[in-house]
């Protein structure tokens, strides 16, 4: 399945909106259907928040079911990722409420729920990929 | 996001009327909550999420600031969450941090 969403909010919320009501999606076992809606949204909101912070844009995603689970592939040509990587996705949570994080939760909540997460840069494209398979231990 | 506010007997029940709490709505839902909280003086808020399909991390992260906006007086309570929102909690141990009750308490449910 290939899809094509315009790089802002409102968009990325009816894609998402309109994938967990389709077909594909509602054929999935409930597990992977749940995690492929919050990786994705939490990928594509990224695209939307840094990648087409300064200049608009289209992400393409292409989801192929596989026999393992779903894979991947979101590309945006907006502002490469900083240092070419991905971020580390890591948090702390905190017994204090002050200290609570309001914040950096998304590249966490992908790195727990995908495998073979993969960041490109070619030419002007941003490429992520990644696989989503059925229940993973969320403590790695 | 439309919420709907009730306060019966020291407990502020706020219920989330939409689907979704999401990075296109997560700061108007933080801004409604600010709103909602400010007009009551009850000790405890109980945010009602049953009808709540889907929370990204945009949207945790305005439950959590609202959390901190209350504390260290007043306590967010949360009730009703749905399978794909009590992943996120769990997923990011904000499970531990938040009271999740199974659902509003009796006596306390919206009419209707």
């Amino acid at each position: 399945m290939r899809l094509t969403v315009p790089g802002d909010a409102t968009s990325v919320r009816h894609a998402m909106q309109n994938l967990a009501q389709s077909d594909l999606f509602l054929g999935l076992p409930e597990g992977i259907r749940q995690n492929a809606e919050i990786v994705l949204a939490e990928v594509l909101n990224n695209v939307v928040e840094h990648a087409y912070a300064q200049r608009q844009g289209d992400i393409t995603l292409d989801i192929d079911p596989r026999p393992s689970g779903l894979a991947c592939q979101i590309s945006d040509s907006g502002a490469p990722m900083p240092g070419l990587a991905l971020p580390p996705g890591q948090f702390q949570p905190l017994d204090r409420i002050d200290e609570l994080p309001e914040g950096g939760f998304g590249w966490f909540l992908i790195r727990s729920l995908t495998e073979n997460l993969r960041y490109r840069r070619e030419g002007c494209l941003n490429t992520l990929s990644f696989c989503l398979i059925d229940e993973q231990c969320p403590a790695g | 996001m439309n919420l709907m506010a009730q306060e019966t007997g020291g407990i502020l029940v706020i219920q989330a009327l939409g689907d979704r709490i999401d990075a296109a709505g997560a700061i108007q839902f933080k801004d409604r909550m600010r709103e909602l909280t400010r007009s009551s003086a009850a000790p405890r808020v109980v945010l009602d999420m049953s009808r709540v399909a889907f929370l990204d991390s945009s949207g945790l992260g305005a439950v959590v600031a609202v959390l901190k906006l209350l504390a260290p007086d007043r306590k967010l309570e949360l009730s009703g969450l749905t399978p794909t929102v009590q992943k996120v909690f769990r997923l990011t141990r904000m499970d531990s941090i938040f009271v999740i009750h199974d659902a509003v308490p009796d006596g306390l449910r919206h009419a209707g």
